[in-house]
């Protein structure tokens, strides 16, 4: 218990000093996770909207395969994606192993389903109650899946913050194909797991602190937005 | 919307903005990053020369293993027969000593095989083996795993054969097996440096030190780029150059945790 | 020009019940249509059959012109509206009939104004009145000035005043050239909008006559038993 009050007395702490590096390991965490978010989504939405709305063969396995997908270990995808990139792998003259981009790309496969599946669930649903009208109007296919996920846009803002939280948590991805460089690729878990490795408790469980904060601002952020837009927009 | 995609745009432009500087990525292992000497040693390389060091730190074997892929440019470990592998392999081009420290054997204050104080490390095994004491492993294919291995076959013991319940093989690094062996009162070997900065100890207490057989060598190799064109060969050598050489030498002298010196330069 | 629109022996099954026996009809220009009957009759199953929402079981169903995709629309006993403004959900309708950008926005306030809703242009929909709500849905069928305009029990959940209302916009499309199809079982509703009548009885065409002969001299026993049976809503 002592040690939890001590914990979160030294994040504050941590908050306030305006330590550079501490700073720069947040600033990469948030560059990190909110891009694998944006190009997650931007694929994501679409994909689970074109299966929720979509007939045809395969569907229902799918279906399956995507809500699988959502429990795909971090660090197994990490090692794929660092495979991938190696210099010995297919990738290797992209030369972006062990920098940021390939952190963004491994997350952006690790989140990809969360978004997906959770939108195709909403659309699927959505689509019950608008699917004459739309086909009445002559939307089909991807125009009325696309139609539906601006229409439902609310309710997919939690499917998204559900891919932003799996990404700011995860460690063993961005272990891996990031290599944790001091400066370049060390980020909130990452250092909360060398702090932690080092035998460095405390410090550990502050910047833990930290990063919870970090994703509840978010959290309460994106429900400020969702909440006025929904009252200027109905 | 068009904020998030120029917000984006400026991430992108700045996460390739880091390659642009002249860099070389070095494969260390997590005992010697988590010793802190990194953070004391390359801030003087790269006011020096303007070249940044990347360093990825895992286990020696993993290290090892990142230059065969050809991930690194330069290896910086400390397991002079998996190097003189990796040298013999042809993924190194010519090895070099940098520097050495010790392993201190470390264990509960209960110290139940009675260890404490000795200078023989072999005896010390054989004692804990003798009294199944509790003793944490790194099982990870490191330096320190390594040098623990040889330990246990030049005091005569099979290890693979001989282990029991006692012997815990738990394949983490050195701050985690620390961790591991300080909540279950556990014998353990450890580099000095990674024991001097841990401060979960618990219990536990240096027993054995200064035993020749806890030495522990340090050596460098650049990746060769003949068996990978993508190593960056001129700045890979600058910055084994400069370790060897005797400023680097000093450097690696003058790094010390309250008053004591980790690391003893004996480069040719 | 799609009309006439042949039906020949068309049939409808589901859940393993007949629910339309091989109606045979031919609905041509100039006359506004009811399709009248008591509520499972089939009427609403049958609608949707002429529209294109559902296929037929057996028979066929033919326009007189393949490519009738914008010239006939269909509006719904309750309206499903999207979460935009008024004006947007007949832009969003014209768009898919892929008219020029241009040429949305006014020929959206033109069927507004048709409708009487012009000032709720910018209003989101959803908040409008069932009546209200219920003019934007002949609007945006309106906008694309179709050949056809189905309505299946327009006023059905709306109460008099707002009925009278609707009633008077789809008099003003049938004047205009319109050709309606309505069903509905209310027989004021019939007898003030209607110029024939189709009376369905448990999924078959019972009886075809003009208006006044349908309510004055019904030829088949089903039809005047529902004439009696049924109150005359006014």
């Amino acid at each position: 218990m002592e040690g939890l009050a001590e914990a979160a007395r030294n994040a504050l702490r941590l908050i306030f000093s305006g330590d550079a590096a501490l700073g720069g390991i947040v600033l990469l965490s948030l560059g990190v996770s909110l891009s694998a978010v944006l190009v997650a989504t931007v694929i994501g939405l679409p994909l689970g909207a074109a299966i929720g709305v979509g007939r045809f063969p395969g569907r229902r396995a799918a279906v399956v395969l995507l809500n699988a997908l959502m429990g795909l270990p971090p660090v197994v995808v990490g090692l794929f994606v660092y495979l991938m990139l190696s210099r010995a792998g297919p990738l290797g003259s992209l030369g972006i192993l062990f920098t940021p981009s390939a952190m963004v790309i491994a997350q952006t496969i690790l989140i990809l389903p969360i978004i997906a599946a959770l939108c195709r669930q909403a659309v699927e649903d959505a689509w019950l109650e608008y699917e004459e009208q739309l086909r009445s109007l002559g939307a089909t296919g991807l125009n009325a899946a696309l139609t539906l996920v601006w229409e439902i846009r609310y309710s997919l803002l939690t499917a998204v913050l559900a891919g932003l939280g799996r990404a700011s948590a995860e460690v063993g991805a961005v272990m891996i194909v990031g290599g944790n460089i001091d400066g370049v690729t060390r980020v909130m878990t990452t250092t909360i797991a060398l702090e932690t490795s080092k035998g460095d408790l405390p410090l550990a469980l502050a910047l833990g602190l930290v990063l919870i904060l970090l994703v509840i601002t978010l959290n309460a952020a994106a429900a400020y937005v969702r909440d006025a837009a929904q009252r200027r927009y109905g | 919307m068009g904020l998030i995609l120029r917000l984006l745009l400026a991430f992108c432009v700045v996460g390739s903005a880091s390659a642009q500087p002249r860099f070389i990525t070095v494969a260390s292992t997590t005992s010697t990053e988590q010793s802190g000497l990194f953070k004391h040693l390359l801030p003087i390389f790269e006011k020096k020369t303007g070249i940044q060091v990347r360093v990825v730190a895992l286990g020696t074997g993993q290290a090892l293993d990142m230059g065969r892929r050809g991930d690194a440019d330069v290896v910086f470990v400390h397991a002079k027969p998996l190097e003189e592998k990796f040298l013999a392999e042809g993924f190194g081009v010519k090895r070099q000593d940098v520097m050495y420290n010790d392993f201190v054997l470390i264990g509960s204050k209960a110290d139940p095989a009675k260890i404490g104080g000795g200078k023989d490390t072999l005896e010390a095994f054989r004692k804990i083996r003798a009294a199944q004491a509790p003793f944490v492993s790194r099982g990870d294919r490191s330096g320190t795993h390594f040098a623990e291995l040889e330990i246990w076959k030049a005091a005569g013991i099979d290890i693979a054969k001989d282990k029991g319940a006692w012997y815990r093989d738990t394949g983490q690094g050195m701050g985690p097996a620390l961790n591991t062996a300080a909540g279950m009162n556990a014998y353990i070997l450890a580099d000095r440096g990674t024991w001097l900065s841990f401060k979960n100890r618990g219990d536990l207490g240096i027993l054995v030190e200064g035993d020749k057989r806890l030495f522990n060598q340090y050596g460098i190799m650049l990746v060769n780029p003949q068996k990978h064109p993508s190593v960056k060969k001129e700045l890979g050598q600058a910055f084994i150059d400069w370790v060897v050489s005797p400023e680097g030498q000093n450097a690696i002298a003058s790094y010390k945790i309250n008053g004591e010196q980790l690391f003893f330069p004996n480069a040719e | 020009m799609i009309l006439p629109l042949k039906l020949e022996d068309v049939s409808f099954v589901a859940g393993g019940r007949v629910i339309i026996e091989r109606i045979s009809a031919e609905i041509g220009a100039g006359p506004s249509t009811i399709i009248l009957g008591a509520n499972g009759a089939g009427k609403s199953v049958l609608m949707r059959l002429m529209h294109g929402l559902l296929a037929p079981a057996s028979g066929k169903i033919a326009w007189r012109s393949t490519d009738t995709a914008r010239l006939q629309a269909m509006v719904f006993q309750r309206p499903v509206l999207l979460r935009r403004s008024a004006l947007a959900n007949v832009t969003y309708a014209l768009k898919l009939a892929r008219v020029p950008r241009a040429e949305r926005e006014h020929l959206a306030l033109e069927a507004l104004e048709s409708v009487g809703l012009a000032a709720f242009a910018r209003r989101p929909a959803r908040v409008l009145s069932g009546g209200e709500q219920q003019r934007l849905a002949l609007a945006r069928a309106w906008a694309l000035h179709p050949e056809v305009l189905f309505l299946d029990e327009p006023t059905a959940s709306l109460d008099p005043t707002a009925s009278r209302e609707i009633e008077r916009v789809i008099q003003a499309f049938d004047a205009a050239g319109t050709k309606i199809v309505m069903a509905t079982h209310n027989l004021g509703q019939a007898r003030r909008l209607g110029d024939e009548v189709l009376f369905l009885h448990q999924g078959r065409l019972v009886e075809r006559a003009p208006v006044e002969q349908f309510f004055s001299r019904p030829a088949s026993a089903e039809a005047a038993a529902f004439i009696k049976g049924e109150l005359p809503w006014v």
